[in-house]
């Protein structure tokens, strides 16, 4: 280990501070408004010692949003359902699809599979605003407009490319004679896949899980577009406090610790098992 | 339990040919050394043989049977890589038991094989610990403990030795031969080790540019190797090579080294007047008194005690260097002027622009195991 004097690691301590500083802050402050009235959030100067109310996290609940000009149904819950169904589906149709799909472009140069391979990338380049007409309009005719199977399958636009290409290079990684010695042991390829692969390639493809649920799950263009107020997740669903008689910043507060609690709780969760996978050095055995 | 027959073996990478048209047998119980340098073509020929890569043309015959789209599951050979290849994420009981598990054996039988072959290797203490937890040495042994548990009739070993430190191999060297005789399987080994081929081949396969070179036992190839590339890659010291030009007279075939006639046998008829090399062993070389007939005058540069040999560079009066090796112990000059005898029936003689031994003759030099 190389000697660092005092001054240094506390300088170091400070700058590591700033920075979490700078980027916890807005959650933060986010985390403090969800438990504010309106009225103490708009104050001027802003107060940080506040009586904490939970009625922002009752009325997101309870689904009724009470304010000077009257009740307002919103439909929180219903929205943070539908997203986490429709991240989970989508990233679980994309490994089912995707992570065989990497195998064979990880093991099997075949005709045309760098092609095959980029144009699922290119998917990502496509700005979605530009494809979404076309979609809308074939959705309608298809009958896939507004539900839940036409939602996960747009969302295969953002899932499938990520944990195609993430997971390949981990499979890539795997020394081929590992798998051929499970082959010579007298096992199936698809018991080598099952047994070998899969198992050593499981940080990857935990990771490209992950990053495909948080993309999915802050997915807001598609939602918007293509389905209505009963299968819209929570990103278009925060839309309705911005109400007529003005913004609703308390719920909007709650509405977002609610809804990145779960990718927060997920992301600590994995990030511990990550780090674990990824310095197992699984592939030099 | 098992011979083994490639027939016309081709092997290309694009349009890089790897093996062309490679042919060999190997009986029932016979232990093949592939031997050569790196590139020759060794690996790929043994997956080719457990059927993890396909050959591109030719037939691979295990038992009798056409082996050509046959799976590597079904071939019924085992393996060791020289990587090891262990699987990482499940530990050296588990490595050792797939063979075992994926033929359906009961748990007690899986349990009692893998413990019979850890015990027979030395590897039985470590059999909870994983691949990253054990010592290289470990490692092959489990690599080895996998290839051999299932007993298969044809074993594939591609230089196990190659990655464990000299102690270790020295160890195995001496180990190997009888515990694969013991197995009766079919073996093939393929190392870059000459001492390795030599101590373990019941055969040796020389393996050149993009085919076999040679196939014979150790003796053969270390007493009448097919090239200079062969006599050069065995033999420790390296074989001496002398260009020379041999010429015949009333008295015989002879050569001329440090201005002294060498007297050749018969058999070396077809070199007489072409370019050639001659290749003289190290220890096929003797000092001599002055005086003793056909000695070659030579002067001592230097002299290198080894372990169990003592090796001496001499030059010749044309400013040539030649090797001598002579057990350790045993007289011999260290400085100055001295003689040496060379053994006419044990010179090697190769044609200079080919490098293809010129059909010499006799039988070279007594029928004795060489090693170093």
């Amino acid at each position: 280990m190389e000697h660092t004097s005092l001054i240094e690691r506390i300088l170091r301590g400070i700058a590591l501070a700033l920075v979490v500083v700078f980027f916890m802050f807005p959650l933060l402050w986010i985390f403090l408004m969800s438990f504010q009235t309106n009225e103490t959030i708009l104050s001027i100067p802003p107060q940080l010692f506040f009586t904490p109310t939970l009625q922002n996290y009752t009325a997101l609940i309870t689904g009724k949003l009470t304010s000077a000009a009257g009740t307002l149904d919103i439909a929180f819950m219903r929205n943070l359902w539908n997203s986490v169904f429709l991240s989970v589906t989508s990233v679980a149709v994309s490994l089912l699809l995707g992570v065989p799909a990497a195998y064979a472009f990880a093991r099997h140069k075949f005709r045309g599979s760098e092609d095959i391979a980029f144009t699922l990338l290119s998917f990502r380049f496509a700005p979605p605003l530009l494809v979404l007409l076309p979609l809308t309009l074939y959705f309608q005719q298809l009958g896939l407009a507004n539900t839940y199977f036409g939602l996960v399958w747009v969302y295969q636009l953002i899932c499938l490319p990520l944990i195609l290409w993430i997971v390949r290079g981990y499979f890539e990684d795997i020394s081929a004679d590992v798998e051929y010695a499970y082959r010579i042991a007298g096992h199936s390829w698809f018991a080598t896949f099952r047994k070998i692969a899969l198992p050593l390639a499981g940080p990857g493809i935990a990771a490209a899980g992950l990053l495909a649920f948080i993309f999915a799950w802050n997915n807001f263009v598609f939602a918007l577009v293509l389905a209505s107020a009963d299968k819209q997740p929570v990103t278009v669903g925060a839309l309705a406090f911005v109400t007529a008689s003005g913004i609703q910043y308390g719920q909007i507060a709650a509405a977002i610790v609610l809804s990145i609690a779960p990718t927060l709780a997920l992301a600590l969760y994995a990030q511990r098992y990550l780090v674990e996978g990824l310095s197992l050095g699984a592939v030099k055995g | 339990m098992a011979t083994l027959e490639l027939h016309s073996i081709v092997k290309r990478f694009k349009d890089n040919t790897v093996l062309d048209d490679v042919s060999l047998a190997v009986d029932d119980g016979e232990i093949l050394v592939l031997f050569g340098p790196s590139g020759a073509g060794k690996t790929v020929l043994l997956r080719l043989i457990a059927g993890v890569l396909d050959a591109d043309a030719g037939r691979i015959v295990i038992d009798g049977e056409d082996m050509t789209g046959v799976d590597a599951e079904f071939r019924g050979v085992g393996m060791a890589f020289q990587n090891f290849a262990l699987f990482p994420h499940m530990d050296a009981f588990a490595n050792i038991a797939t063979p075992l598990e994926a033929r359906k054996t009961p748990r007690d039988a899986v349990r009692a094989g893998v413990e019979s072959v850890a015990r027979l290797l030395k590897i039985d203490h470590v059999l909870t610990h994983r691949p990253r937890a054990l010592s290289n040495g470990q490692k092959q042994r489990t690599a080895l403990a996998r290839a051999l548990v299932g007993s298969p009739p044809v074993l594939l070993l591609d230089d196990p030795l190659r990655n464990v430190d000299a102690k270790l191999r020295f160890e195995m060297r001496l180990e190997l031969p009888r515990l694969l005789a013991d197995r009766g399987a079919t073996v093939i080994y393929v190392t870059q080790d000459y001492k390795e081929a030599m101590a373990l081949g019941d055969r040796i396969a020389v393996m050149g540019q993009a085919g076999i070179r040679q196939i014979g036992t150790p003796e053969e190839i270390y007493l009448q190797p097919a090239g200079l590339d062969i006599a050069r890659l065995f033999g420790d010291p390296t074989i001496n090579l002398l260009d020379v030009r041999p010429s015949r007279d009333g008295q015989g075939i002879h050569v001329a080294l440090s201005g002294t006639r060498v007297e050749l046998p018969a058999a070396m008829e077809p070199s007489v007047g072409r370019a050639c090399v001659a290749g003289l062993r190290p220890e096929t070389l003797h000092f001599v008194k002055a005086g003793t007939k056909g000695a070659v005058p030579v002067t001592i540069e230097a002299e290198t005690p080894l372990n169990e040999k003592t090796v001496t560079l001499a030059r010749t009066r044309g400013g040539r260097e030649i090797l001598v090796s002579r057990p350790a112990g045993t007289p011999g000059p260290d400085h100055g002027e001295a003689f040496l005898a060379v053994d006419a029936g044990s010179v090697l003689m190769f044609d200079k622009a080919s490098g293809e031994r010129i059909a010499a003759g006799g039988p070279a030099a007594p029928r004795k195991r060489a090693t170093a």
